[in-house]
């Protein structure tokens, strides 16, 4: 087995920056104060938390720092978001909108809360992954609470219309609340939470090289929340818990190093990822392009192989060093395939040999051209042991 | 990542007997395009030996790896020996499987069912039992999974080869349930319906198969249990329904001791072997 680690899989996790952890470095060692407390020794951990709460700001272009609330991860995100706003709000307005591809982390809390009376539409989307506008028109009523509109889709890199959602929505009902689930948006376009007119949004530092076990929330100065962590004061009383500095620091430098790549994402990794796409496509006849040519992050692609199964092609390109994740349903352990990919009704032929790649900006070009030159004999030696022969061999005459 | 044994890695990397027969004897498929997973399986039979086999999968490293051992383990058997094999059988001699890939041995085991469903060594086809087996109406292929069209029959097998007890085993095994899980109610149906109609089997044993059945559950369902809380039991002696054991490690001298005896030695080897097993503790 080789001893090369290609990664593509950066919207399941990335690697840390060098930068954000050696920031990070002084507050698990000598900085250990508690912000809270009085005494000078405890200034440099509340400064710092207050300058990596700017950065976050400014990474999200909110208008007040008061309105960037630090979390654990994305999840906790979305459920203080979402459950905290409910909790707050007029019990009246029992009416939800969230589209049918948001990820689990949100899409559960949905489920849930069906369970405790709320009514939720699930907006669905075309074949290219793109969200049915007029259908939210639709929905949106008197007594709807909530839109929940992810920014970019994790399976598909699919980005919303974020500002045209909101016009949409507060048109319709100006007291409903639009909050954006931002993960995988983060670090890989501009997000203007201003511009976008949005009034809650979640992000993860994990998705842009800081580390895991750090989120962080927005929440514009006119939204109200019930805390779901109760406690302390901390975080304006909007999370209790003592404030987590080192990964505080570690979100707030790797969000600012965000801004300053982000005309390299959107540029050279985007490159780099068409040049993965069109040389997949190009070299192997059962691979489709599953979204077609709607808008979409720069560093992912989904693809699917048709006639063969998603699982055993990453087991083969792990084999090689490369990692990549799939939709199908045999990696997750749960027998169905990916929900985003079965609403945007991609094939059953090709749904299961699914591959989603994501780049970052640590990916190479030779990283890419690797990839390009052993995925083709991957792809081939799974084909063999297929029982579709008959389909494969068609559209490899198709094809030709 | 799943925890895969070797065997299963080396035989998804290098599959064996990969391909068709185009003059085969007998030819059986299990799974579909839709489910995420599908096998083909072809034979050729010479004076009731299956001489060659050879398949074709379209799903995971596990159902490759279970299809390739699934031809090595025939080829040479006689097709009454063929016929004995479960996908128990399969999954041991793959080292194992995880729980979750269970189901991938369970389609190994029906498309060799399918193969030698209508496989007569004279070309005589039972009319009665093809009939049975194209008839929908019939209770055992009545679907109860609709999402993986999984029927009564094919959840009775895995519960009779594989010992299984919950809905949750029973996904694992044949995936039924495991969509929309509407179905989660009539699979319980199934397992308490199926543990009902069987006795336990007991009497009909010799005293050596006996003692070999008894210590086979207290290896393979008490002990691992016991070692991941530090301790093990040891049989001692078997007379008739009396079972004597010994415990070491941790649970020798823990107070919890007895209860740990009485509630899960005697509960485990009751629901294997009936209710009038007893288990004595010696020193």
């Amino acid at each position: 087995m080789e001893e090369r680690l290609i990664y593509l899989d950066n919207n399941a996790t990335t690697k840390i920056d060098e930068r954000v952890l050696e920031a990070m470095m002084p507050y698990f060692k000598q900085e250990y104060a508690n912000p809270s407390s009085m005494y000078n020794f405890s200034k440099k951990s509340s400064n710092a938390i207050k300058e990596a709460r700017g950065k976050v700001k400014d990474f999200l272009n909110a208008k007040d720092e008061k309105e960037i609330i630090f979390t654990s991860c994305g999840s906790e995100s979305a459920n203080t978001a979402i459950r905290g706003f409910l909790n707050y709000n007029d019990k009246t307005k029992k009416h939800i909108i969230t589209s049918a591809v948001e990820h689990p982390c949100v899409l559960n809390v949905y489920r849930n809360l069906e369970k405790q009376g709320y009514k939720v539409d699930y907006i669905g989307v075309n074949s290219n992954g793109e969200i049915n506008l007029e259908e939210l028109k639709d929905k949106v009523k008197q007594d709807t609470a909530l839109v929940s509109i992810m920014w970019a889709n994790n399976e598909t890199g699919i980005l919303n219309p974020i500002e045209k959602i909101s016009d949409i929505v507060k048109t319709k009902n100006p007291d409903t609340k639009l909050f954006v689930d931002g993960v995988q948006a983060a670090g890989k376009v501009p997000i203007d939470v201003q511009s976008a007119n949005v009034d809650m949004l979640g992000i993860s530092g994990h998705k842009f090289h800081a580390p895991k076990g750090i989120g962080a929330l927005y929440i514009n100065s006119k939204t109200m929340i019930t805390p779901l962590i109760i406690g302390g004061h901390q975080e304006r009383g909007k999370r209790a818990g003592t404030e987590n500095t080192p990964y505080i620091v570690g979100i707030g430098k790797a969000a600012e190093l965000a801004c300053d790549n982000l005309q390299y994402e959107m540029t050279e990794v985007k490159r780099l990822r068409d040049k993965l796409e069109s040389g997949i496509v190009k070299s192997i006849y059962n691979a489709r392009v599953n979204t077609g040519a709607a808008q979409r992050v720069p560093n992912t692609t989904n693809i699917g192989f048709e006639y063969i199964e998603g699982e055993l092609i990453l087991l083969h390109l792990s084999d090689l060093g490369i990692c990549a994740s799939s939709g199908s349903a045999c990696t997750s352990g749960s027998l169905e395939p990916s929900h985003v990919l079965r609403a945007m009704n991609v094939p059953f032929t090709a749904i299961h040999g699914s591959i989603r790649w994501s780049l970052s900006r640590f990916t190479t070009e030779s990283e890419i051209d690797y990839v390009l030159e052993k995925l083709p004999q991957v792809i081939e030696s799974i084909a063999k042991i297929s029982p579709y022969q008959k389909e494969l061999a068609q559209l490899k005459s198709l094809r030709a | 990542m799943w925890d895969y044994s070797e065997k299963v890695m080396d035989h998804y990397r290098n599959p064996r007997n990969v391909g068709s027969i185009e003059d085969a004897d007998a030819v059986g498929l299990a799974g579909s395009l839709t489910c995420g997973d599908q096998l083909k399986i072809y034979l050729k039979i010479k004076d009731n030996i299956v001489t060659d086999a050879k398949f074709q999968t379209f799903g995971c490293g596990s159902a490759v790896a279970s299809s390739s051992i699934l031809t090595e383990m025939i080829i040479g058997k006689t097709v009454d020996e063929v016929r004995k094999i479960t996908n128990k059988d399969i999954a041991d001699e793959l080292g194992g499987l995880p729980p979750e890939k269970m189901h991938c041995s369970v389609m190994g085991y029906e498309a060799l069912e399918d193969a030698l469903k209508n496989y007569k060594k004279d070309g005589y086809v039972d009319l009665d039992e093809l009939n049975n087996v194209n008839n929908p109406q019939s209770d055992e292929n009545k679907i109860i999974c609709t999402c993986f069209q999984v029927t009564k029959k094919v959840i009775i097998d895995a519960i009779k080869n594989n010992n299984l007890k919950t809905v949750d085993e029973i996904t694992n095994y044949t995936k039924a349930g495991g969509a929309c899980g509407r179905c989660r109610g009539d699979i319980q149906k199934v397992i308490d319906e199926y543990y009902q109609n069987i006795k336990p089997e007991v009497k009909e044993l010799t005293p050596t198969q006996w003692i070999l059945k008894v210590n086979n559950i207290i290896e393979t369902q008490i002990s691992p249990e016991l070692v991941k809380d530090g301790g093990d039991i040891e049989l001692v002696d078997i007379k008739d329904k009396k079972v004597y054991v010994k415990l070491h490690g941790m649970c020798s001298g823990c107070k919890n001791s007895t209860m740990t005896l009485k509630l899960f030695v005697e509960t485990t080897l009751k629901n294997a072997l009936g209710d009038d097993i007893e288990v004595i503790e010696v020193n």
